[in-house]
């Protein structure tokens, strides 16, 4: 597994001429490209995927402020924007619609698809999970490489989507046809981008299942696995089994758009008064029901591993034993088995029945269930702690309550009755962003906090970690609950005008002004940050190979790990993953690879 | 609570219902967001460092959140089987008897609401896509006997209060969404499909029809004027519409 990679070194050989410049970089610098870009270490990769999610964040993230922006600030020029998005989407500084709508999907795909997921399961669990089931690498470090390239490629081709002929996608993430059949250009990119992406992360989700079954140190038992590494094989499976329905989807769709079928088109359309010329006779609504076969799954995919580094942090910072460790399993077991129920309660307003909705409904109500176990079992952790208050923890601990927030809100929307009023309002965008935003990202930055010292050697800054903690909770919630209070009132999504034409949306149109600005904060504060990341590469305060004086097999691996191979000598697991304040030691933690309870003291 | 929720004033028979399922579940929601946080508050009072500088390797003992858990299954049950079930089956699944209701066509289009009524006659005319024109967006046939007296409007919707109306709601082009705020109603208008949505109005005035679909560039305004008028007005106002009907 160590030395140079192959595959690379095949492609440098064979690449056609297009490849020259990469041959020649490749002769010239062949260490670096092989240590940086092609390398088939799980941790070059995870930071390579660290890297290009964070800058899709960032882009995803502006995107919205641009949005929110318009919301407030519609129809009046903005001269700063022609300069950054260009005469085409914004002339006199006035956004048009068309350019509007791809900043609404593309926001929703970048986020979803390039930025959340890539970070949570293709740089945490890449760097984490090898590490902490005591393995030297994933069980397929050339699929891992491969898996990260196309996912790249799948961001290069959506970023690419802008600059076509009618710009980029713009019938929503969603992508409901016959609105996306009919879209310009930009909407073929997108299927071509999602091929790309799923294939990236099918590629990964069976490196993953593999590793975490096969690779595993001797002595590392099931039930001795950080919590961590079981949202993540979780996770896997929900990326192995839903991807396939949106695969087969973007394929059927792109054969609408270029081949002339009409799978999701009914016979006798008329756009603008003129009969659509297609063979007709699809269905508008099986792309809905492939969709959401996969996105609701999706959504636990963005949670899963948010869960996972908030349970390792609390357990670390409270420095005590999870509790309920082994419910916590079984519950995100039947989260992720039910989470394959539950698909069309995002249909219930397409003419459902009785039958069907009663069903749907009450999926999604059982499924609240293990939510709710596992978010109670996170705060019991904490009763009986002795609480470490430093950044990585209050992010984490911020996460149970905003994301309690966005469980709580679903009910409404997942009772039929209730979803009349509320379905397709921003109620539902507060909802979902209390889960995704102040939720699963503050989880990410919770952990980009805790695992820093072990990557690097080196402590981020507290202070400017605080700040940034402290602005991002404020900032997030003026963003997402004014969203909630307009959903309320009426106020539709997806608004060029933020609702300014709709009378009854008139008592809460005011709230789009402060939400602006918010956002504008938010990005702000997101400096901290930045600059904490860079400093801190540099001159953070160096550290031992563990600070956090944890139990989980990274931390006994040298700081940073090794390259190919990560530890020293592979280690030997002894017991369970969160033994902290054992009682009759003088130390607080008893790592998982030490042998007997005398040598951890 | 239903008054701080701060939803659109409700004005159909079955609003009343959608309200009170609401207000019940953002009280639920409220007890346990407030419950919660007030533990999670104590927790990290109680058991920071500084207060407690040795964790206990057990922590909490007492299966009290254990019964919690069960309540929120047992309020979701209740809610689901109580509430939201029955009105789904009465409300949406059901629909009145033609006799009895107002009966009307809604065809939704990038990006106007095209609204047929049947006239004194009670039949719809026939329509045909190769009749469709800017003039007569709906492709009625007004050679076939039970269209003559059909009335057709643009983005203009009216409804005499205290009688069920039923809404025959399709679409021309891509996916929109009839959402009628006050009424508590909102269907998907859904390509090759015909889908009724019925609701009996409880109080007059004048709102706005919604598109909640993204369905285009103008998705923001596509917006109509429907109007609940007291059976008096409603039938002066279909009298003097008919007058403006083409001669056949
Ligand atoms: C952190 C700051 C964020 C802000 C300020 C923000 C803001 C917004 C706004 C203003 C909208 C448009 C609502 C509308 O169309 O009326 C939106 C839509 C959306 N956002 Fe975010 N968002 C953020 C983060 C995220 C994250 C982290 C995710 C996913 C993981 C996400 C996923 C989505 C999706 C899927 C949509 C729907 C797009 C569509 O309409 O098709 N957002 N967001
Ligand atoms: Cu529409
Ligand atoms: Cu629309």
């Amino acid at each position: 597994m160590a030395g140079p990679s192959p595959w690379a070194t095949h492609l440098s050989h064979a690449g056609p001429c297009s490849l020259a410049a990469l041959r020649t970089a490749w002769l010239r610098y062949p260490n670096l490209l092989r240590r940086y870009l092609f390398s088939t270490d799980h941790k070059v990769i995870g930071l390579q995927y660290a890297f290009t999610s964070l800058f899709f964040l960032l882009v995803g993230f502006s995107l919205a402020v641009l949005i929110r922006w318009q919301q407030a600030y519609a129809g009046q020029p903005l001269p700063l924007l022609t300069l950054l998005v260009g005469e085409v989407n914004a002339p006199g500084g006035i956004m048009l619609p068309e350019f509007y709508n791809q900043l609404g999907a593309m926001h929703g795909t970048i986020m979803v698809f390039l930025g959340v997921v890539p970070l949570a399961v293709g740089a945490f669990g890449n760097y984490l999970v090898p590490l902490q089931i005591g393995a030297p690498d994933m069980a397929f470090p050339r699929l891992n490489l491969a898996s990260y390239w196309f996912y790249a490629a799948g961001g290069v081709v959506m970023l690419a989507s802008f600059f076509v002929p009618g710009g980029a996608a713009m019938s929503g993430w969603t992508s409901y046809p016959p609105l996306a059949d009919f879209a310009p250009q930009g909407q073929t990119w997108w299927l071509a981008g999602m091929l790309l992406l799923v294939l990236s992360s099918l590629l990964g989700a069976v490196n993953f299942i593999t590793t975490i079954v096969q690779l595993r140190a001797p002595g590392m038992t099931w039930f001795r696995l950080p919590f961590f590494v079981w949202t993540q094989l979780i996770t896997s499976f929900l990326l192995l089994l839903a991807f396939p329905a949106l695969q087969a989807a973007a394929i059927l769709q792109g054969m609408d758009r270029l081949a002339g079928t009409s799978f999701f088109l009914p016979s006798g359309l008329m756009v603008g008064g003129q009969a659509v010329d297609v063979a007709g006779g699809g269905s508008a609504l099986l792309w809905q029901h492939l969709f959401w076969f996969l996105a609701h799954p999706e959504v636990y995919v963005l949670v899963l591993p948010a869960m996972g580094i908030v349970a390792e942090i609390i357990a670390n910072n409270s420095r005590k034993p999870v509790f309920g460790y082994r419910l916590m399993v079984y519950s995100i077991f039947v989260l992720g088995f039910l989470s394959f129920t539950v698909w069309a309660h995002h249909m219930y307003l397409t003419g459902m029945g009785t039958t069907i909705s009663a069903i749907f409904q009450a999926t999604t109500m059982i499924i609240s269930i293990p939510s709710v176990i596992v978010l109670s079992a996170l705060v019991l952790s904490l009763h009986g702690g002795s609480i470490r208050f430093n950044t990585p923890m209050l992010f984490a601990l911020a996460f149970l309550p905003m994301f309690g927030i966005g469980g709580l809100t679903g009910l409404p929307l997942g009772l039929a009755a209730t979803d009349i009023p509320l379905h397709d309002t921003n109620y539902v965008v507060g909802h979902f962003h209390y889960l995704v935003a102040p939720g699963t990202i503050f989880a990410l930055f919770a952990g980009i906090y805790h695992w820093f010292p072990k990557i690097t050697g080196r402590m981020m800054n507290e202070t400017l970690g605080r700040l940034h903690f402290a602005g991002s909770l404020v900032t997030m919630n003026l963003i997402f609950f004014p969203m909630l209070m307009q959903g309320m009132a009426g106020v539709n999504r997806r608004l060029w005008d933020g609702g300014a034409i709709y009378q009854h949306a008139e008592p809460v149109l005011y709230l789009n002004v402060p939400m602006a600005h918010a956002a504008f904060g938010l990005a702000l504060v997101q400096v901290f940050f930045i600059v904490n990341l860079f400093m801190s590469l540099k001159g953070g305060r160096r550290v031992t190979a563990n600070p956090w004086e944890a139990t989980t097999l990274e931390w006994a691996a040298p700081t940073p790990p090794r390259a190919h191979g990560n530890f020293d000598e592979l280690p030997r697991v002894y017991r369970g993953p969160y033994e902290y304040s054992v009682p009759g030691m003088d130390v607080d933690f008893l790592p998982q690879h030490v042998p007997d309870a005398k040598a951890g003291a | 609570m239903i008054e701080w929720l701060g939803m659109p004033v409700g004005a159909s028979a079955h609003a009343v219902e959608v309200d009170r399922l609401m207000a019940l579940v953002h009280w639920l929601m409220l007890v346990m967001f407030v419950g919660w946080s007030t533990y999670f508050t104590y927790v990290l009072v109680r058991f920071r460092r500084g207060r407690n500088p040795r964790a206990s390797y057990h922590g909490v003992r007492s299966r009290w959140s254990t019964w919690a858990e069960a309540g929120v299954l047992v309020s979701e049950v209740v809610l689901l089987v109580f509430f939201a079930i029955p009105f789904w089956s009465r409300q949406v699944d059901a629909l009145p008897a033609e006799q009895g209701s107002t009966v009307v066509r809604v065809v939704a289009e990038q990006f106007a609401w095209n609204v047929h009524y049947p006239g004194p006659d009670g039949v719809f005319g026939r329509t045909s896509s190769d009749l469709v024109s800017a003039d007569n967006p709906l492709g009625l046939d007004r050679r076939d006997p039970a269209g003559r007296d059909d009335l057709t409007l643009v983005n203009e919707l009216n409804l005499p209060v205290g009688r069920p109306a039923i809404i025959w709601l399709s679409t021309k082009d891509v996916i929109h969404s009839f959402a009628l705020p006050q009424m508590r109603v909102k269907q998907d208008a859904i390509p090759g499909v015909l889908q009724p949505v019925w609701f009996t109005p409880s109080e007059t005035g004048q709102w706005e029809i919604v598109c909640a679909q993204l369905c285009g560039l103008a998705h923001f305004r596509m917006r109509g004027i429907y109007r609940i008028q007291t059976p008096d007005e409603f039938q002066a106002w279909l009298a003097e519409e008919a007058k403006y009907l083409p001669a056949y």
